[in-house]
């Protein structure tokens, strides 16, 4: 293993002073030099081992007490950036008014690595792109300016058919983001200027000119919490996986739905997506086309397709194009299935 | 299974547990990269990032200066070795023939360039990776159709012809002429390949990951050019192989290298992604099936001709259609091998090497031809297989394939299945059934064995094959029991160290039909030496003669009734031990020896959300006599599920422009998962081949894995009315209405 300055912090202040890195050119800039903030090491770690990411120093947080989840008054549920996956998963508040969160949790990896994976590391997961991790084709992620080895590649699984750029194409692999896009939520950072907040929905950057910049996170700043937005009322959710096989696989395509009904009709929906978009990818206008319509497939189906007007396919992954709107669909049917549509 | 084929003790067929579980279960069993001998060393590759080319600079200055290196060897500094003649019939075969670091060539992405040696893994790794190499590459040749395209085929092996193929398919009733394809797979055992080496004066020990410890010394005896006494290959326990393990690999012979050049214990354990280069897989495959059938749906003509990438550096042919030759009976029958030159490295056996991907087509394309021909995919199978095995013109041994396509079948309920193309639905979801043959040549190859049966009451037994984690030690254990009454728990059984006898390679289904009457043979001739001492001057039974003496229980018993135990026989004559060597030969040529069977397929498809799922499988298989119905189960489920694998999932996939394999790990190279496993239902057959051998077993590691894939895509095709020739059958292949890519 290459040899790193390794720092143990015990509180937030000490983390982002040890870590010291105001002056780092980009967030993406431990890749080569630079400090990375360890919590659960299941990305940092495998790609170090992979001489992918040379951090020349590693501030270890797992000594900050970041592990605590708290309903907030105005009804928010504030989640410490080291909560475990599997504790996420597995609290009654989650479970009880974030279910698509807790399944969106469960679907991903293993049980090992959701014991280990942390809140904040999942919000920083880096993309399972090939390229990216062989360290050798062209990654404009890895070495900006270098290009973009998975277009013209092997593009099957892990890439993208929404927000692509001509420099970038993975998707952003987590789970759990697909949950936090569509519920809604804030995350909150210390940083060397102090502490602030960023919206979710902005958190994530699309590749665009710059995949190497893939979050808004400035240097040296370090997720204290995830902040999730009140539940709606009576809301239903779930989030539906589909992949080759049944575990351990990222998704070829997913969907987080949360719905509320007025009978037969939606009043309220939020969609998002995964496997699909290079970031967590929230799709406003197929809610816009469900709110306020009567729940039926046929309706799903047109909704669904909103989703991926913009789409772009590359060789071996035009399937998600229809795949991406089957989740959709799917998911809006078990969620409304059990609707009376004589009730009022 | 019936109960009456078991033998008088009960032992032979018993699902009695391995023997070996306690040891793996509590971590005490120890595997190649477990040695940690004294002053050890720890080598790390440096891999070719290009796949064809030459080395044109290679600096080690960097790394030389880091922590902890020892040396840095490449082909400019490394020791001169031999070649081995890699001849199978000589016991010396390798796969990869080319010497590790013989010149500055490139011939496959992940070769190795470079070997840094350091005092930890960590800084070996560490060192390796500022080796800085220049190449020159040359446009690299990345797949099946390239080869093909740049510099055509070369005759490969195993190939048939009788009758007059082509004439008789020309103007038949019903025909077909279709082309198969399938992908490179890699073995993806868990255990990682890993040597660990050292010199004592000038005997080499190694710690190998080894499918094949006797071929294995025999390898590196010429490639050393010392005899092979002073070489002991050791391989305890593999954590499977799936047969990437067979030959010796260039890492293996690398590590016993640099070990004499340093005169210091070197270890190397191959990353992952290199397991995907640098040891083996089962290659591509384009194989075109020609059938023909009269008005009855009998077969008269059938041609199967494949071709497989093989490397650059060596010859590897899949014989694909070694099984079509005589599976069905067809007068004008050919079948042909050839290979085409890629920039791969050299494959290798993969579980049922030849008939996975074989049966995978002929199986698919009976399932047509039945169509067409407008039988019953079962009934046009029993219309057509063979009473005799046409391509050596002898009977079989002992086929009961018709049997165990009816008891599957009825098991699997086939009758309830209505042929329509998608007729079938539950919920969601559309309902396949498929079926597919299985079947696996029966191999046995010389071996010799020892047993020791001691003063102690314990017996002992040594023989240089393997247990790579299918119930090897268990069942030779088994035989020594049956035979002498002794417990299982007072039987200690050594495989796995070239210094034993001469055992067969864990391979081919054969360790089992190869290794147990060499076992039985030792432990008679060890009885008799003891039944020597008993009848000796002072012995426990000295008014005796030897063939009045019975074995029973552990001892040996007169007529009059008297019983006395082995350990009492051996103190009374002042013997440690009564020895029994055995060398049994090769299967004779009287019957052409093979394994039957038959898999039902149950798959779900849910067209609403592009979901395909195995539901149910029911496999009747006849491999002759079963030896332990425990581990011989486990076999077949075992196959079954990378059956399954080979069917929906895996893939070595390759960058077409560069011949780089992209999904070389454990989460994009998609195997089952436990979720993935439906209900497995095995039915053993159990009848004893004793024309093959004294215990009428056959071996059981590969037929499993047969015709499994062709029996998913003739289930696929019943549910959605899609014939996938190529595999593996994902998700997207089955999608409609999927848009067009976007030109590059």
């Amino acid at each position: 293993m290459r040899h790193f300055d390794y720092a143990r912090a015990d509180s937030a202040e000490a983390a982002v002073q040890a870590h010291g890195s105001r002056d780092a050119a980009s967030g993406a800039g431990y890749q080569a030099g630079g400090a990375a903030y360890l919590a659960g090491g299941t990305t940092l770690l495998d790609l170090v081992k992979l001489d992918v990411m040379q951090p020349d120093k590693v501030v270890d947080i797992n000594g900050v007490a970041l592990d605590e989840i708290e309903r907030l008054d105005d009804g928010r549920l504030r989640i410490g950036a080291m909560v475990s996956n599997t504790a996420l998963a597995r609290d009654q508040r989650v479970i009880a008014d974030y279910a698509v969160l807790s399944q969106a949790l469960l679907a991903g990896a293993s049980t090992q690595l959701r014991n280990k994976a942390t809140t904040g590391g999942n919000v920083m997961q880096r993309v399972r792109c090939p390229y990216f991790r062989d360290g050798v084709s062209d990654c404009n992620k890895r070495e900006p300016g270098s290009g973009c080895a998975a277009i013209g590649g092997v593009n099957r699984s892990v890439h993208a058919v929404l927000g692509t750029s001509e420099n970038c194409i993975a998707t952003h692999p987590s789970d759990m983001c697909v949950a936090m896009a569509a519920i809604g939520a804030t995350v909150e950072v210390e940083g060397p200027e102090g502490q602030r907040e960023i919206d979710f929905a902005d958190f994530h950057l699309l590749p665009g000119e710059t995949p190497a910049q893939e979050h808004a996170l400035k240097p040296g700043e370090l997720i204290t919490h995830v902040v999730l937005d009140a539940p709606m009322e009576n809301a239903r959710s779930s989030y539906l996986k589909l992949r080759d096989r049944q575990s351990y696989q990222f998704a070829l395509a997913s969907s987080a739905v949360i719905v509320t009904l007025d009978g037969n009709t939606i009043r309220k929906a939020r969609v998002a997506l995964g496997g699909v978009g290079t970031k967590p990818w929230r799709a406003p206008e197929v809610e816009a086309a469900l709110e306020g319509q009567a729940a039926s497939e046929a309706l799903f189906t047109a909704a669904a397709r909103q989703a991926f007007t913009h789409a772009t396919a590359y060789a071996h992954n035009a399937y998600k194009i229809p795949l991406g709107q089957q989740a959709i669909v799917r998911n809006l049917v078990d969620l409304t299935e059990s609707v009376d549509p004589t009730a009022a | 299974m019936s109960d009456d084929n078991s033998s008088a003790s009960g032992m032979i067929g018993a699902g009695v547990a391995r023997i070996d579980g306690p040891d793996k279960l509590s971590g005490r069993a120890n595997y190649a990269a477990d040695n940690l001998p004294p002053n050890l060393s720890h080598a790390y590759g440096v891999f070719s990032t290009v796949a064809s080319g030459r080395v044109s600079r290679l600096s080690v200055e960097e790394a030389r200066q880091m922590p902890g290196v020892i040396d840095i060897f490449h082909h400019g500094h490394f020791p001169t070795l031999y070649r081995t003649p890699s001849s199978f019939v000589q016991g010396n075969k390798v796969e990869e023939t080319r010497l590790p670091f013989e010149d500055e060539r490139i011939y496959y992405e992940g070769q190795f360039v470079a070997l840094v040696v350091a005092d930890t893994f960590d800084n070996a790794r560490a060192a390796a990776r500022r080796v800085t190499v220049d190449y020159s590459a040359d446009d690299a040749i990345a797949n099946l159709e390239q080869g093909v395209e740049a510099h055509g085929t070369r005759k490969g092996s195993g190939n048939h012809a009788r009758g007059d193929a082509g004439a008789h398919f020309d103007g038949a009733a019903h025909t077909l002429d279709v082309t198969y394809r399938t992908p490179v797979e890699t073995h993806n055992p868990m255990e990682m390949h890993a040597s660990t080496a050292w010199w004592d004066d000038d005997h080499l020990t190694i710690f190998d990951a080894s499918q094949g410890v006797v071929v294995a010394r025999n390898a590196l005896s010429k490639i050393f050019a010392m005899p092979p006494e002073r070489i002991t290959v050791h391989a305890p326990y593999i954590g499977s192989g799936f047969g990437s393990k067979l030959w010796t690999w260039p890492h293996a012979i690398a590590t016993a290298a640099v070990s004499r050049e340093l005169g210091r214990p070197v270890q190397l354990v191959v990353p992952r992604a290199q397991m995907f280069t640098t040891t083996g897989h089962r290659p591509e495959t384009r194989q075109r099936l020609r059938l023909a059938t009269d008005d009855n749906g009998k077969l008269v003509s059938l041609r199967h001709e494949s071709i497989n990438t093989t490397s650059f550096t060596d010859q590897y042919v899949e014989t694909c259609g070694s099984v079509t030759k005589s599976l069905y009976s067809c007068p004008h029958l050919t079948v042909s091998h050839e290979t085409t030159q890629v920039n791969r490295g050299t494959p290798t056996s993969m579980r049922a090497p030849g008939a996975a991907p074989g049966l995978f087509a002929l199986e698919s394309a009976i399932d047509e031809m039945a169509e067409i021909a407008g039988v019953d995919p079962v009934q046009f199978r029993l219309d057509n297989y063979a009473e005799r095995d046409e391509s050596q013109d002898l009977e079989f041994s002992s086929n009961h394939i018709v049997e165990a396509t009816h008891r599957a079948a009825e098991r699997f309920g086939w009758a309830d299945r209505n042929p329509a193309i998608g007729s079938m639905k539950a919920g969601r979801e559309i309902v396949g059934y498929g079926v597919a043959a299985c079947n696996w040549e029966a191999l046995k190859r010389p071996c010799d064995a020892r047993v020791s049966l001691r003063a102690d009451g314990t017996a002992f037994a040594s023989c240089a094959t393997q247990d790579i984690g299918t119930g090897t030690y268990t069942i030779v254990a088994q035989v020594i029991s049956d035979a002498t009454g002794i417990p299982l728990d007072r039987i200690t059984v050594k495989l796995g160290d070239s210094s034993y006898p001469d055992g067969p390679i864990s391979g081919g289904s054969w360790a089992t039909a190869t290794t147990l009457p060499a076992i039985a043979e030792a432990t008679r001739n060890a009885l008799d030496e003891l039944k020597r001492y008993a009848t000796g001057d002072g012995g426990a039974f000295a008014d005796s003669e030897a063939d009045a003496l019975e074995v029973a229980d552990g001892g040996l018993r007169s007529a009059d009734g008297t019983q006395t135990s082995f350990g009492d026989i051996l103190k009374a004559a002042r013997f440690g031990s009564a020895d029994g060597e055995a060398h049994t030969d090769a299967a004779d040529s009287k019957y052409s020896y093979r394994s039957f069977g038959a898999h039902f397929v149950e798959i779900r498809w849910d067209p609403g959300i592009s979901k395909l799922r195995v539901a149910r499988v029911v496999s009747a298989i006849d491999v002759g006599k079963v030896i332990n119905e425990t581990t011989a189960r486990n076999q077949v489920e075992g196959a079954v599920v990378m059956g399954i694998g080979m069917g929906l999932f895996e893939a070595t996939e390759y960058d077409e422009r560069n011949a780089r394999p992209v999904n070389n790990n454990y989460a994009e190279y998609v195997v089952p998962v436990h979720a993935d496993q439906p209900e497995i239902d095995v039915i053993l057959l159990d009848y004893p081949d004793l024309e093959f051998n004294e215990f009428g077993a056959r071996g059981i590691g590969e037929i499993g894995t047969t015709g499994l894939a062709a029996a998913v895509a003739n289930a696929v095709y019943h549910a959605t009315g899609k014939r996938i020739r190529e595999l593996p059958i994902t998700l997207d292949k089955l999608m409609d209405d999927v848009p067009q890519a976007r030109s590059a």
